[in-house]
């Protein structure tokens, strides 16, 4: 009963280090961008403006830039530069990059042809015909093109937290993650006030008069390197070995606030997605991630799961939920369901991960593959009886659970099915659930517990030690709170872990979390 | 002063300037006249090398001005646009400053000049930390007039100074402009299509077609002596009126032997007046007369409107038997 009660004031208040950290962060990230994008766009323009026969292509390779969406965009950086602040920052100036350099060329442009012969025939000289005529008359339009240029930064530093480079976003997408709508909107709020802020501050400065103006421009940069200069603030504290964790991870009890308050861990910890974490652990950007036990990648990037000696994790065993009504419906369903039960341990499920993540098989044909090997694929009846709608998350062991689930039902009972996959996060997914979008979907004990249910800490620590105990209190709770019963679980347990590279962690003999917490202590 | 052979200039194969050759003496106002598209603007620009030439050559004071730099160059010609061309972003006072600033004059003496000029052209001083779009046209043009005299280059282009204005204000700005002691000492060549601006202000018209000079001489050659009928065409329109402009006062009125000068309303006339110029003196009210004064009889003589214009008549006869 703790985050769902707190207000919006209270919850900021409390992370108050945190908001500010993050805000500083995503202050910089926009103006380090905005500061390289204008020293590189700026006399792009120029040029441009001087040389007309380039302004076509370097107009149209800027606005192809514009156009790669920004998820896109970031993706594309990790191969280049890894992950953290620096893809962040290019692929931010990439984007800032097009209004500075039309509005610098349309306002050179603009400017009246016969005040530069004027300024020709006084016998300035082409730089004093630049910085005492050109640019200051072209100076209100350059200065819209770095207003619009500013905002565009604001809204899409929001997306840097996907690849470690903090920011406001580490709040947003940690709270989606975590179904927590205060955690979003402490990202969110301080974001758009950001990007409301930044453009009213540069709307006053274009309106300025031309005096002004001038001591402005002089002003101005020494600001937004002071600006910019917010990353630099130290993190609390570094140390020898550097963690990548999801925002989930970041806020949650089983996650880093368990890490850091019942074993004492003091890492070095930046805030990434899980998207491009294995990859960035696998090239030694990250030491320790915050992982899955039963992902694919565990496999494909030889990296091993660290013991949880302090029970911290809870047991995340995999069940399909079932709204009741749906039950009563589809008579047939439950027994088909169960036929899973049992049937995949940890060491299965990785594998089957592996194949899809890695291998890039269709989650189909693994799911086909592994029914038919255990016997139990049927062909398809006529499914004249309704219709199942499955939900799945979006990973790929939800897409290869909903995939078995539909194959049996289709080949077991009469049913049809419909699938909708990919749904964002837990919110989403149960949401969908409750609200009769879809009839069921995988999930975890540990996240029924942890993100749903939101039991009291006492009641958390009483029933996460072990497994049965779990299971049976979500299965009550649910049961009790919003009619949806918990079917039998299918066998593995994709806890949270944490986990480095074999090789390293061979070397520094690091097994259990305890174990690297020591190797960090010693100096 | 200015001397400018062989000068060509093509645009796109189209020859906007033919091999023309002119002079210019010191002190002198040459006006580049035609229609637009004779190039008589390109051949002003070549002058300070805002265009540079294909063919030819242009001397400054004997100086041929490609072996300067151009920037050197053009700091020591005043230059007058059409539109003014003045910076919108500079007060008057700034944009009257700008060469003396290029060139680092100090505060002192840049304000000193500033504000010297200011009062010849007849500004306020209020108008000194004003910016352009604040002024009305004439202002304007005064200001852009004041930005190329302020460091008293002696050799001024002027293109299409009034051509901007509405014809009270240029007239009003043309008088000023005669009457400006700062002119005077000035090599000018300026270039317009009004033939009525030419004879107001040029002591001599270049006469040009197609990249051509087709006349050099001055306004009484032009109108009295024309090398041909394109001439002749020309300037056929209010013919009357230029011929009053081109005729001074002592052409049709032989002071020579005497020495004298001539008085209106009491005051001492130009040498050089124009007939036009005392016809629009006159008030045409019984009592106002051209006084003929000699020097040393002190005789006085008297010329009334008919008078004036019987020795019209006489110098245009003179000129067509000549």
């Amino acid at each position: 009963m703790n985050e769902q009660q707190q207000t919006l004031w209270q919850f900021m208040a409390q992370q108050s280090d945190k908001l500010l950290m993050q805000t500083l962060q995503h202050i910089s990230l926009t103006f380090i961008s905005l500061i390289i994008a204008v020293l590189i766009g700026l006399p792009l323009g120029i040029f441009i403006a001087r040389r007309k026969a380039f302004s076509g292509p370097v107009l149209g390779i800027a606005g192809i830039l514009q156009t790669i969406p920004s998820i896109a965009l970031l993706g594309f950086m990790i191969p280049l530069l890894g992950i953290g602040p620096k893809p962040a920052i290019v692929a931010l100036l990439l984007y800032a990059l097009l209004p500075i350099i039309r509005n610098t060329y349309t306002g050179i442009s603009c400017v009246d042809g016969s005040v530069k012969e004027a300024a020709i025939a006084m016998g300035m000289s082409g730089w004093q015909l630049l910085f005492k005529v050109e640019l200051p008359l072209a100076m209100p339009v350059i200065l819209a093109g770095i207003r619009t240029a500013t905002v565009i930064n604001v809204g899409v530093a929001t997306l840097a937290s996907y690849i470690a480079a903090g920011g406001l976003g580490e709040f947003i997408f940690g709270g989606i993650s975590l179904n927590n709508t205060n955690m979003i909107l402490a990202g969110a709020i301080p974001a758009a006030l950001l990007a409301i802020l930044f453009d009213f501050l540069l709307s006053l400065l274009q309106k300025l008069n031309r005096k002004k103006l001038k001591m402005a421009t002089r002003v101005l940069p020494a600001v937004l390197v002071v600006m910019a200069c917010f990353y630099f603030v130290p993190s609390a504290y570094g140390s020898k070995l550097t963690a990548g964790f999801t925002p989930e991870f970041m806020g949650r009890q089983d996650g880093n606030l368990g890490l850091q308050s019942k074993y004492g861990l003091k890492i070095h910890t930046i805030v990434i997605s899980d998207a491009v974490m294995y990859k960035a652990a696998f090239e030694k950007e990250l030491d320790v991630i915050s992982g899955y036990s039963t992902d694919g990648r565990l496999k494909a990037y030889d990296l091993v799961v660290l013991d949880d000696d302090k029970k911290i994790f809870p047991p995340y065993y995999a069940a399909p939920i079932v709204r009741d009504d749906a039950l009563k419906k589809f008579p047939e369903l439950e027994p088909t369901l169960n036929l899973l039960a049992g049937k995949i341990n940890d060491s299965i499920m990785t594998d089957l991960n592996y194949r899809t993540d890695y291998l890039h098989q269709s989650p189909d044909r693994v799911a086909k593959d592994f029914l038919v090997a255990h016997h139990l694929l049927k062909p398809a009846g006529r499914g004249s009886a309704g219709i199942v709608r499955i939900g799945s998350k979006i990973f790929g062991e939800q897409y290869i659970l909903a995939s078995m689930y539909s194959m049996l039902i289709k080949g077991y009972t009469n049913y049809d099915v419909a699938t909708k996959t990919g749904l964002g996060g837990t919110k989403i997914c149960f949401d969908a659930l409750t609200n009769n979008q879809i009839d069921l979907y995988p999930e975890y004990t540990g996240t029924g517990l942890l993100a749903i249910l939101k039991p009291s800490p006492q009641q958390i620590n009483a029933v996460t030690g072990n497994k049965e105990k779990t299971y049976n209190y979500v299965k009550s709770q649910f049961e009790k709170r919003y009619q949806i019963k918990w079917l039998y679980p299918i066998g593995f347990n994709n806890a949270y872990a944490l986990m480095m590279r074999r090789k390293q962690a061979t070397q520094l003999g690091v097994k259990s979390i305890s174990d690297l917490k020591q190797y960090l202590e010693t100096k | 002063m200015i001397k400018v052979e062989h000068l060509s200039k093509s645009f796109n194969k189209t020859k906007a300037v033919d091999n023309i050759s002119f002079e210019v003496a010191e002190g002198e106002n040459l006006v580049l006249l035609g229609t637009s598209g004779c190039g008589k603007t390109t051949t002003l620009k070549m002058i300070n090398r805002l265009i540079e030439p294909d063919q030819g050559k242009v001397f400054i004071h004997g100086q041929n001005i490609m072996d300067q730099q151009p920037e050197t160059l053009r700091r020591g010609i005043g230059y007058v646009l059409q539109n003014n061309g003045l910076f919108p972003h500079y007060t008057v006072a700034e944009n009257i400053a700008v060469v003396p600033q290029l060139l680092k004059w100090n505060k002192k003496q840049t304000q000193h000049r500033v504000s010297e000029l200011l009062e010849k052209l007849h500004l306020d001083k209020k108008y000194l930390s004003v910016y352009p779009n604040e002024l009305s046209g004439g202002q304007q043009q005064r200001v852009g007039l004041a930005r190329a005299l302020v460091t008293d280059p002696a050799v001024l282009l002027m293109d299409e100074p009034f051509g901007a204005l509405d014809t009270v204000t240029r007239s009003k700005i043309q008088a000023e402009f005669k009457a400006l002691d700062e002119l005077k000492r000035k090599t000018i060549i300026m270039v317009t299509h009004d033939v009525q601006e030419a004879f107001e202000l040029g002591d001599r018209i270049c006469l040009m077609d197609k990249g051509k000079i087709v006349q050099n001489g001055l306004p009484g050659d032009l109108l009295f002596k024309p090398v041909n009928a394109f001439v002749r065409d020309f300037l056929k329109d209010q013919r009357l009126q230029l011929e009053f402009k081109a005729i001074k006062l002592r052409d049709i009125i032989d002071l020579r032997p005497k020495g004298g000068v001539f008085e209106l309303h009491g005051e001492v006339l130009s040498q050089n007046i124009s007939l036009w110029h005392v016809l629009e003196g006159f008030k045409f009210s019984k009592a106002e007369n051209l006084h003929i004064i000699d020097h040393y009889s002190k005789k006085k003589t008297v010329l009334g409107f008919e008078g004036l214009m019987t020795a019209f008549y006489q110098y245009k006869k003179r000129q067509a038997h000549e």
